[in-house]
């Protein structure tokens, strides 16, 4: 399978990530999205996403756009556990309601991170902050009955897609002059998914276990 | 003055303010902008071709060089820009990184660019891995002609030296500090172990604690693509930038005691003191009671 990649995006990240924790190899194709804008060259648009957006998936010809959605797809196709996708109606649609937080993540402390990082100097950086601030604040409430009743995760006792399709935009949210200090359920969360077995990093997102030249 | 910037050698030094590409399609009425020193900078290509500069509106003296706009705060340059010959060196690839944005001081960022003593911690399994950590003593000279810092002996194993590495490698770098924002390094190419790659690192100070990094490879590197070129680099960068954005204070602390340097820190050091002996106020904390 071959992801169009682009190390710095939060949400080509979360496909890494989920390849990894499922132990699926993936070939990265690196996109030239910074400096080079190249997913809005008229190539990728008319080749890979009209969307002009990353990530996309190539899976043996199956071409797939938008992280939440490649991570449903991978979960249904790859995922034998079932945990990470779980089948009964309740679950899916409270797991779908993540996957949409998770856009909301992407409009605004993706966004902070985007003006602050990398010189998108149109974005309204402190609206972005506000809104990432009201998510983060439901989030954390959210964790802390999650906590409270005993479970680490966003959904079930288990790891799903809900947790993989929000962690990145929280975890990198201090780049974009998010504070994470008033958020301590959130922050034993990313605690909790950095030490899932075979949890992969990324640039701004360090794995605890950095591990020894064998 | 329109640059709030109070120390002579950062006024008189060249800092730059982004890459040439920013001005191809600026003009006078539509010009690239963006800020240094906390001034508000505004620049366009003339239809001779000639770049102009204002700061806070003031005309302000801006050159060209190695594919960078470099301007000199108070108009009267110390020094000219420093060489790089590495840049029209036949046989290299120039590949520009641009720049990344980063909440800390530039002395915080060009003394993280010298650290080899990070290397298997921040940047596991690429610049450096456990228990690989041992830093070869290096001297650190004077250029004092040119007033640069060098340590040319330098070297760390290294699993995965650049986009092209195969397999680990032991790693010969020289570091080269040209001004208090400008610093380069050499590295032993993979492809050509006789050859060094060279990289730029420009910094753009917005203020004493917002930068932006840019990146300026001349590379010896003939098999990578751009796109992976870049996708290392940015890789790299972006380990870096949450060590960089958690040091406390932001800015450089350069008095008795701050911070405790070891025998691996030893550019750092120089370059610290480099610091003092020019009197680098901006950017930099003085004294405990003003940290």
């Amino acid at each position: 399978m071959k992801l169009y990649d682009y190390e710095l995006s939060g949400n080509c990240y979360k496909i890494r990530l989920f390849c990894a924790l499922l132990g699926l190899d993936i070939q990265r194709l690196p996109v030239n999205f910074y400096p080079g804008k190249e997913h809005k060259s008229e190539k990728f648009l008319a080749e890979i996403n009209p969307m002009g957006q990353l990530p996309v998936i190539d899976d043996d010809g199956f071409i797939l756009r938008d992280a939440q959605a490649i991570l449903v797809y991978l979960a249904e196709r790859y995922d034998r556990t079932g945990v990470w996708w779980p089948s009964s109606p309740e679950a899916r649609g409270l797991i779908q309601t993540w996957l949409s937080f998770s856009d909301d993540l992407t409009r605004t402390a993706s966004a902070a991170r985007l003006h602050d990082a990398l010189g998108y100097t149109e974005i309204d950086v402190h609206a972005a902050r506000k809104g990432a601030h009201k998510l983060l604040r439901y989030l954390d409430d959210h964790l802390a009955v999650r906590h409270f009743n005993g479970s680490p995760w966003l959904h079930g006792g288990s790891p799903s897609i809900a947790d993989i399709a929000c962690f990145p935009y929280v975890a990198l949210a201090p780049e974009g002059g998010i504070s994470l200090d008033e958020y301590p359920d959130i922050r034993q969360w990313i605690w909790d998914v950095r030490s899932l077995p075979r949890f992969v990093g990324m640039g701004g997102i360090m794995a605890i276990d950095i591990g020894q030249d064998n | 003055m329109t640059f709030k910037c109070t120390d002579a050698f950062t006024m008189n030094s060249w800092l730059t303010i982004g890459p040439v590409s920013r001005v191809s399609s600026a003009s006078k009425s539509a010009p690239y902008r963006t800020t240094l020193l906390e001034a508000n900078i505004a620049a366009w290509r003339e239809a001779d071709g000639q770049v102009t500069a204002e700061a806070d509106g003031a005309s302000a003296l801006v050159e060209s060089h190695y594919g960078y706009l470099w301007v000199c705060p108070s108009g009267r340059p110390a020094r000219p820009i420093f060489d790089f010959p590495e840049y029209a060196e036949a046989g290299r690839r120039i590949v520009d990184c641009d720049g990344i944005g980063v909440a800390v001081s530039h002395p915080r960022m060009i003394e993280n660019f010298l650290d080899m003593g990070h290397f298997p911690y921040v940047h596991a399994h690429y610049l450096g891995t456990i228990p690989n950590t041992e830093v070869v003593p290096y001297e650190v000279k004077h250029d004092e002609v040119a007033d640069e810092l060098w340590a040319d002996d330098c070297k760390f194993y290294q699993p995965k030296t650049s986009n092209s590495a195969t397999q680990g490698l032991q790693v010969e770098y020289k570091y080269r500090v040209m001004q208090s924002a400008s610093a380069m390094l050499y590295k032993t190419a993979f492809t050509r172990p006789d050859l060094m790659d060279a990289i730029g690192l420009f910094v753009q100070p917005h203020s004493e604690e917002h930068i932006t990094a840019y990146c300026l490879l001349a590379y010896i590197d003939d098999t990578s693509s751009i796109n992976d070129l870049l996708s290392f680099q940015h890789t790299i960068f972006g380990q870096d930038k949450p060590i960089l954005e958690n040091q406390i204070p932001r800015r450089m602390p350069l008095y008795p005691g701050a911070e405790i340097p070891t025998r691996c820190d030893a550019m750092s050091t120089a370059y610290r003191r480099w610091l003092l002996d020019k009197d680098v106020t901006y950017g930099t904390v003085r004294s405990a009671e003003a940290a």
